[in-house]
């Protein structure tokens, strides 16, 4: 457990993407099996382990603890198992400490409550370290900023085989993994092979920038028999393959999602792999705003009924495999006439096809970028003709060309100390919009973010809030304002749309802040009505 | 006996002591001022006259220059001052050269201001005096109980053990410029290395002040100039290199053989706090008193009440009521978390 929370400790904290490969190889090559299995599992992000909720962990914490201190200091550090791992009073050579299968194993095979015990013995006999380590494995989720690709790259650097290799098997094969190690290691044959229906990394789009390349600008570059251009819509990617009749939905990092989309999941006529954005079909039959969609992946199961009211449906744009065959090296013309080709023999209302837009140069499909017809639409995206499909990003191939955003002044109203990352400095705002009240206006909060702002003004930002908070609730600060004073905060959003689930009536979508006003007085701050003003007319009328 | 309000209290520019007509770290400039250390936020340039130690005076005359106040008034630690029927005298604190703690008496009234201080030994300053007294006023910057700082030699000997693990690596130790870097050098030597250690130029007047004061620091060299270099040495493979944070993450950096990132304060204790520095060696090194040193300094003295200035203030004041104790938060504002220069 020690040699793992060790290598917790260096993955985050090495900045550098191919430094945390390294020391993850260079432990994945000298730790012995199991436990390097569990390891990569945990890292990951596929160690299933009987969630050990976090409320068990406060209650554990609150037995050694004053309450009142634990909550001030949770605050503080942002990370439950960090703020437990440094709380917890030390009780040196009580018991002997656990390996990492150990603890695996005695957390999978024990009952709730003899876990709570094992966990509180455990937790005696670690450093500050091994008890970090043991917590974020217990919680189920390590968010120590690796990715399942950078532990599959660190796995692929043992032996010569490309990560590809290693993703395409990946969803058959189950922790500890050994099997795959000797595979890596050229003790056996590959392991997993005839796991149907699995999972195939995706291609990415860069943004688009006024200099797609060095040297080469967006406006000559974009040329019709170069690049072709769809919409880009803003649902969820993601892939859709039906394999030995096995059919299975994956979204782009490839979780699988099939149980919460049965509808998907009937008979519809495919024997293949396609990629494509899932959406929510509206009242009219039109694409829904990304909020429905949102709420239909946040469950892991879902009623009948409440799929047949808000159907989802896949509007798709590529074609990785079909009848067996794999088309990832054709060009994108060559997949786009199969795809074509397929689209009309499968079940029209679950599936459809992004269609191409017809544009001359940079300049028209420039306006069609910035005016789409419909909402769900946030952008355009342009793909080389001659690109195979490659996992990952690769340059210069495809491009998203993003609708410019919105825009509204707000006042920052609350602030809250951040997590993760900005643990400690005051980083997550409350802002508003200014109405008429009973005794003039005031401000009724609209949204919170916590992005858009460099360190430097973090650092102005976390003093605004220390000098001008009046008032603490538990960890939120309500700061003074008034026509004369508060912050004023450009906000930038992609959309707005009606909500019942917040006090404003109004919900935006990805809001952050554009540019901070330290110059602009509060009460010239935009009202309420403006920024309900901003719902794209095609959905005002529906609530 | 009067009411301790009416010898010190708390205003926007920093306590007030009526009867000395004194500020004790104001934040604006004023005509009195009683300064515990010579860090920027507590010991600001610009007021008529400042009474401090001989070393505090002299670390601001090296970081303001010689005109910083009209008035200098040397106290040394134990010597008191007597205004009418007010005294003050400046008792160690342990925190960084210089630092003083503040104790005022008046007809049978005994208030102590802390300042910034630590309980654990430093090789640069006299240790923190612990003296009786009704009204404690403490600092809480690490007033919370995940602030459980290791000993600063453990520390210091994960330095040394990583740069003989990358001997190709320049250490780079971000520490702050002013009592931070010169404790980190006599741990270094303590720790018995005696290589001539790196410094950067924002540090060497300060290093010099030390020297004056009696704290030898050993062989120090200048950052060679990035235009006159380009053999592999110059680059400095294997040494270690102490500079402020804030030349860190600069193009400054990029002279070093693949800089290794450390950075030696109380604030490397949270993974998260050094992961968004974009720290890789996390020295977790302070000149602040833990929360252990905290709430033990306050049941040792045993003041009749505690008031706490700046920090984690409800922590603090959640410990004194679990434990009995009359205690009052002061939220006073301008002091940084941990000194930044």
């Amino acid at each position: 457990m020690q040699t793992f929370a060790e290598l917790l400790d260096r993955l985050i904290l090495t900045p550098s993407r191919q430094g945390r490969v390294r020391i993850l190889r260079a432990y994945l090559a000298s730790t012995p099996d199991p436990d390097r299995g569990w390891a990569l599992a945990a890292i990951a992000g596929d160690l299933k382990l009987p969630g050990l909720q976090a409320g068990l962990i406060r209650t554990l914490a609150s037995t050694r603890i004053d309450p009142v201190l634990f909550s001030l200091s949770y605050d503080y550090v942002g990370d439950l198992a960090e703020t437990v791992s440094l709380l917890w009073p030390p009780r040196p050579g009580a018991n002997r400490t656990p390996t990492l299968s150990e603890v695996v194993t005695g957390l999978n095979t024990a009952s709730p409550d003899e876990r709570a015990r094992r966990l509180e013995i455990w937790l005696d006999s670690l450093s500050v370290s091994g008890r970090f380590a043991l917590l974020k494995l217990s919680s189920g989720r390590l968010r120590i900023g690796a990715s399942r690709r950078l532990a599959l790259q660190a796995a692929a650097d043992l032996g010569t085989h490309p990560v590809e290799e290693i993703e395409e098997i990946w969803h058959g094969l189950s922790p500890p993994y050994e099997d795959l190690f000797a595979w890596l290691e050229g003790r056996a044959q590959r392991p997993g092979e005839e796991t149907p229906a699995g999972f195939r990394p995706v291609m990415l789009a860069h943004a688009a920038a006024p200099e797609l390349e060095p040297g080469r600008r967006l406006a000559d570059a974009i040329d019709p028999e170069v690049y072709a251009a769809e919409w880009k819509w803003d649902g969820v990617r993601i892939q859709l393959v039906r394999e030995k009749d096995v059919q299975r939905l994956y979204t782009r990092t490839g979780e699988d999602v099939t149980g919460a989309f049965p509808e998907l999941m009937d008979e519809i006529g495919l024997t293949g792999r396609i990629d494509g954005e899932l959406l929510i079909r509206g009242p009219g039959g039109e694409p829904a705003p990304f909020a429905d969609v949102q709420k239909r992946l946040g469950r892991r199961t879902i009623s009948t009924r409440e799929a047949a009211r808000r159907p989802a449906f896949i509007r798709c744009y590529d074609l990785l495999e079909h009848d067996g065959q794999d088309l990832r090296t054709l060009p994108f013309r060559s997949r786009r006439e199969h795809l074509e080709r397929l689209v009309p023999t499968l079940r029209r209302d679950r599936i459809d096809l992004s269609q191409l837009i017809s544009f001359s140069g940079a300049a028209d499909l420039d306006a069609l970028r910035r005016q789409p017809p419909q909402p769900a639409i946030e952008g355009v995206m342009l793909k080389r003709w001659d690109s195979a499909y490659v996992a990952g990003r690769p340059m210069g191939q495809w491009f998203k060309w993003k609708r410019d955003p919105c825009l509204i002044d707000a006042v920052m109203m609350y602030a809250q100390r951040g997590h993760g990352r900005r643990s400690g400095a005051f980083s997550d705002f409350t802002f508003g919009l200014w109405t008429a009240g009973p005794e003039g206006d005031r401000l009724t909060p609209v949204g919170k973010t916590y992005f858009g702002f460099t360190d430097e003004e973090l650092v102005r930002l976390d003093r605004h809030v220390r000098e001008t908070t009046v008032e603490r609730f538990g960890p939120v600060h309500s700061l003074a304002t008034g026509p004369d004073q508060g912050l004023v905060l450009e906000v930038a959003f992609d959309a707005v749309q009606r909500s019942s689930r917040h006090r404003s009536g109004l919900a935006m979508r990805f809001p952050r802040i554009h540019r901070i006003r330290w110059d602009k007085p509060a009460g010239e701050a935009d009202r309420l009505e403006t920024l309900a003003a901003m719902i794209p007319a095609t959905e005002a009328g529906t609530v | 006996m009067i009411r301790p309000e009416d010898l010190l209290h708390p205003t926007p520019v920093g306590l007030y002591c009526p009867p000395l007509d004194a500020y004790i770290d104001p934040v604006r400039s004023v005509d009195r001022a009683i300064v515990t250390h010579g860090h920027s936020d507590h010991a600001r340039a610009g007021h008529s006259s400042v009474l401090a130690t001989p070393e505090t005076l002299a670390a601001m005359a090296v970081r303001y220059g010689e005109g910083f106040a009209r008035v200098r008034q040397p106290a040394a630690y134990g010597q008191s001052v007597t205004l009418g029927e007010t005294r003050l005298t400046l008792l160690p604190a342990g925190h960084v050269l210089g630092s003083a703690q503040v104790l005022v008496e008046h007809k049978g009234l005994r208030m102590i201001c802390t300042g910034d201080y630590k309980r654990r030994p430093d090789p640069t300053c006299p240790p923190f005096e612990p003296v009786a007294c009704h009204v404690l006023i403490s600092e809480a910057t690490f007033a919370l109980p995940v602030f459980r700082h290791p000993e600063p030699e453990t520390e210091i000997r994960r330095l040394l053990t990583s740069l003989a693990g990358f001997p190709e690596r320049t250490h780079l130790v971000g520490a702050y410029a002013f009592g931070k870097a010169q404790r980190v050098i006599r741990l270094l030597r303590q720790a018995g290395y005696d290589e001539p250690i790196i410094v950067h130029g924002a540090l060497e007047s300060l290093n010099e002040l030390y020297e004056r004061f009696d704290v030898s620091l050993g062989p120090l060299e200048r950052v060679p100039d990035a235009r006159v270099r380009r053999s592999e040495a110059s680059t400095l493979p294997g040494r270690i290199v102490i500079a402020p944070p804030s030349a860190m993450r600069t193009r400054w950096a990029d002279r070093f053989a693949d800089p290794l990132f450390a950075f030696a304060s109380g604030w490397m204790t949270i993974r998260q706090r050094a992961r968004a520095a974009g720290v890789e060696l996390a020295l977790a090194i302070s000149d602040h008193a833990d929360w252990t040193e905290l709430t033990q300094t306050v049941s040792e003295i045993n003041p009749d009440e505690l008031w706490i200035t700046h920090g984690r203030d409800d922590a603090l004041a959640r410990w004194a009521e679990l434990e009995g104790r009359r205690a009052r938060p002061l939220r006073l504002i301008g002091y940084e978390e941990e000194h930044g220069d």
